[in-house]
């Protein structure tokens, strides 16, 4: 028996803060102004893509004890932009992330339960945690939390918001003029909720939302990470864009979901992807190697070194050798603000492998940077990437892919209009939406909790 | 990149409108009424709509109320089931509504007790931005112990309006307002964290911003510290509009010191001439800089044509409620040219403008938005279109230096 070919699910990233994004490209935009939030969602619909996501960093990020100023600094609120987004878009999910370290549950469950309603059942929350002083300068809360108690507040964080969401039956709104009963419960909303990290009760003030709850993203890569995303996410991003990566990571979060109960189906595998369409494999080859350099000038080679050295090594030439001295080990005081830090477990050991294969192949600091961080996911003509991401998808590598355009706001507009269209031929994309919520476009079922008044 | 728009552009004989919406109107029987949409109240195309309409009739801005926690009679939660319960986050609200619309100002109503300035300020920047330079927010103190108990962070008693003069109550109300004035200093401070060219994107040197116009703001007070800078740049108006309801001293002080935009509750004209003069004695001590205060009159108002149906159609919803509707503000029925009489003698009194309760919708919105302002027009005493592009412009507010910048 054949296995049944999988439909793929696409998203559209809105570039972040880092230098995936090439600024400096004359079509490049506003980060900041909403027509280039609504262009970017706008193609994605168009395209029939899933969902829209939009990032969030709550402090602007430091090296060696400045404001970064190479890539991209400033972004607007979360919840504000995809609430103003639901205006101009009619089916496309509307995905952010979402801090549970520097909020509260009450707050941001009427947040993404406002957001549900306004959306008509488009909003996902991708659930992200964290524990440095130096965000929590930004809060009344501050930075308190130990880093291995950051997975236990952010799931129950978001068990006490799914509590709430839960609080309200679907149907308690009668709004009956004739009988005035506009309740059909005297205390609709009531919860109580008391454990290490929280201590509340009342009601909640916020009917359920037409999804129920929104979906539910996570993005850590950890074991703790994995664990979380099993027990309780819709949706795992992940940076695992090859394919022995991808179907390892693939196999390893749906192999966790049974002790949950819960079936393959009802955990999407979405790593993040950078493209370069050309006319041809050769045009795009050439291009992204174009790409790769604006992306990586000389001063961010340096500072991307330093980030993984954690010392300051701005006298030091881009064009020239890797330096001979070590990585300072133990805590990063060079890069503040920054996740990707953290991925360097083992700063000598990164280092050697750094400088070996800068040896052999004779790079420079620059050209090192360009090779080890951040190359693009797919490189083709618009029949290569389509059969890449089929041939990903159809292999267990991931279920779909969240795509991130280096240029604000039209790099999606050539893959809506080439790879896009391919896709659909081949029968593995949807050509229009079948159901209107975001819940519908993933496959995911109703979510458990109280869809209905239990009398 | 300062005072943008000429002052002159407002016309001293013109009054402003604002219009307040909650739910299906200020009446608690409002959702019963013909025309009411309660199955809607939870949805993006009623809220559009509503705001569509006043922008229709040249209102400068709506207001959206809010709170954390359920709607009640009193200052606790009550188990009716005859009235509406429930709320959609109002800066969503606005921000939904935004896109859709491009003259009217998007006020909507933000708690300061338990939230964070970092996230607010970030939130009414944003929101800032997508109206282009519409947006403004009304700061809301909670005093509610049920409120407290969502939150886990804090205890407050339980008290009445009657407890209010008890020395404890009032240690506890000067609390809540000082933490108030220190949450809309930083939500300020972090609009002004970016100067207004910045953002540089200077491809020789590689430099997207120019850090040094960039700025901690450094705020240490008795409640919260905060560093800044924001993560959202100076939004178009430089300080969105930040709005208050005050109805005794300690709020007008609050007003004084932190706001664009007071809302006051008097009850004739003789009282607001006694609410301005003390506001205005409160706002000379701070020696607040800048423009000054905009006083508002807040008004519910039950509004017909035909005279004496107002006062029918509100006695019969109060029969409906099963008791007679009150409120903190006076509450208006009559014809639209009575209220414009009453509107007209509040101005004579020194009142900047009006903002209107209606007590349902769309019966009430619909006639202020139309006949109302038609009303005042003919009278000469309204603008016949919007008259400039941001909320602060029309209500005659320049675009403030922003405090940090040097240069």
């Amino acid at each position: 028996m054949t296995k049944p070919r999988k439909q793929i699910h696409l998203a559209a990233h809105f570039p972040g803060v880092n230098n995936t994004t090439v600024w400096s490209d004359p079509r490049s935009g506003s980060h900041i102004e909403f027509s280039s939030f609504v262009r970017l969602a706008q193609t994605a619909e168009r395209a029939k893509f899933d969902f829209f996501f939009l990032a969030e960093g709550l402090r602007l990020r430091e090296q060696g004890g400045e404001i970064y100023d190479l890539d991209v600094v400033g972004r607007p609120d979360t919840f504000t932009v995809l609430a103003a987004l639901a205006a101009v878009t009619d089916r496309l999910g509307l995905a952010g992330t979402i801090n549970s370290t520097f909020n509260e549950p009450y707050e941001v469950a009427r947040q993404f339960a406002t957001l549900d309603h306004l959306s008509a059942g488009r909003a996902a929350w991708n659930v992200v945690t964290s524990w440095d002083a130096f965000t929590g300068e930004n809060f009344r809360r501050g930075g308190y939390l130990a880093q291995e108690d950051r997975y236990d507040r952010a799931t129950t964080f978001m068990r006490t918001a799914w509590e709430l969401f839960d609080s309200w039956p679907a149907d308690e709104i009668v709004a009956d003029p004739a009988t005035g009963t506009f309740l059909r419960h005297p205390e609709p909303g009531r919860f109580a909720h008391q454990d290490r990290f929280f201590d509340i009760a009342g009601q909640f003030d916020v009917p359920r939302g037409p999804q129920g709850r929104p979906v539910i993203f996570q993005a850590g890569d950890s074991d703790e990470g994995r664990e979380f995303a099993a027990a309780t996410a819709d949706a795992i991003f992940t940076r695992h864009g090859t394919l022995e990566a991808g179907q390892a990571f693939y196999a390893d979060v749906k192999g966790r979901l049974a002790r949950y109960g819960r079936t393959g189906d009802q955990l999407v595998v979405l790593p993040a992807a950078t493209f370069v369409l050309g006319d041809t494999d050769d045009d795009a080859r050439e291009e992204a190697a174009v790409i790769r350099r604006q992306q990586v000038s000389g001063a961010t080679a340096i500072r991307f070194l330093e980030q993984l050295w954690n010392r300051d090594l701005s006298a030091y030439d881009p064009d020239g050798p890797l330096p001979e001295v070590d990585p300072v080990v133990g805590e990063n005081t060079i890069a503040k603000g920054r996740a990707s830090v953290r991925m360097y477990r083992d700063p000598l050991a990164t280092a050697a492998g750094w400088r070996e294969l800068a040896e052999s192949k004779k790079l420079s600091i620059r050209e090192l940077i360009i090779e080890v961080t951040g190359r693009q996911t797919f490189v083709g003509s618009a029949a290569t990437i389509a059969g890449q991401i089929n041939t990903m998808v159809q292999a267990d590598a991931s279920d779909g892919f969240i795509l991130v355009p280096h240029i604000t706001p039209g790099g999606l507009d050539e893959f809506a209009d080439t790879v896009v269209p391919l896709l659909q031929e081949q029968g593995v994309f949807r050509t229009d939406y079948e159901g209107p919520t975001l819940r519908d476009h993933l496959g995911l079922g109703a979510p458990p909790g109280r869809p209905q008044t239990a009398r | 990149m300062t005072s943008v728009e000429p002052r002159h552009l407002t016309n001293p004989d013109h009054l402003h409108l604002a219009l307040a919406l909650d739910g299906a109107g200020w009446h608690p029987a409002a959702w019963r009424e013909p025309g009411a949409r309660p199955d809607e109240l939870f949805t993006a195309g009623y809220w559009t709509d509503l705001i569509q309409d006043a922008e229709a009739g040249g209102l400068d801005f709506v207001t959206i109320e809010d709170a954390l926690g359920l709607q009640s009679q009193h200052y606790v939660p009550d188990p009716r089931t005859d009235q509406v319960r429930g709320r959609l986050d109002a800066v969503l609200i606005a921000a939904r509504v935004a896109p859709l619309t491009r003259h009217i100002g998007l006020v909507p109503t933000v708690t300061v007790t338990h939230t964070e300035p970092f996230h607010v300020s970030k939130a009414i920047a944003t929101l800032d931005y997508i109206s282009s330079g519409r947006a403004g927010l009304r700061i809301l103190v909670s005093g509610r112990r049920y409120e407290a108990g969502h939150f886990g962070r804090r205890e407050i008693p339980e008290f009445r309006l009657a407890d209010r003069d008890r020395p404890e109550f009032a240690a506890l109300i000067a609390d809540l307002f000082d933490e108030a004035a220190d949450h809309v200093e930083v939500v300020r401070r972090l609009w002004d964290s970016w100067e207004d060219d910045a953002e540089i994107r200077d491809a020789v040197t590689g430099r997207f911003i120019d850090r040094g116009k960039l700025h901690y703001i450094d705020f240490e007070g008795r409640w919260f510290s905060v560093r800044g800078p924001s993560i959202v740049p100076r939004p178009p108006q430089g300080q969105p509009l930040v709005t208050a309801l005050a109805h005794d001293v300690v709020p007008y002080r609050l007003a004084a010191r932190s706001a664009d935009l007071v809302y006051a509750t008097p009850r004739d004209a003789d009282h607001a001439a006694e609410i301005v003069a003390t506001v205005r004695a409160a706002e000379a001590a701070t020696g607040r800089p800048g423009d000054p205060l905009h006083i508002f009159g807040d008004l519910v108002v039950f509004l017909d044509a035909e005279p004496g149906a107002a006062a029918a159609r509100r006695a019969r919803l109060d029969e409906q409620a099963g008791r007679p509707y009150v409120s903190d503000a006076r509450i208006f029925t009559g014809t639209p040219g009575e209220l414009a009489d009453l509107l007209l003698a509040g101005r004579a009194a020194g009142l900047t403008g009006f903002r209107l309760r209606p007590a349902t919708i769309p019966h009430d919105s619909e006639a202020v938005s139309r006949d109302l302002v038609g009303e005042l027009r003919r009278r000469g005493a309204f603008p016949e279109r919007y008259q400039a592009p941001t909320l602060r412009g029309r209500l005659g507010l320049s675009r403030p230096a922003n405090r940090y910048a040097t240069t």
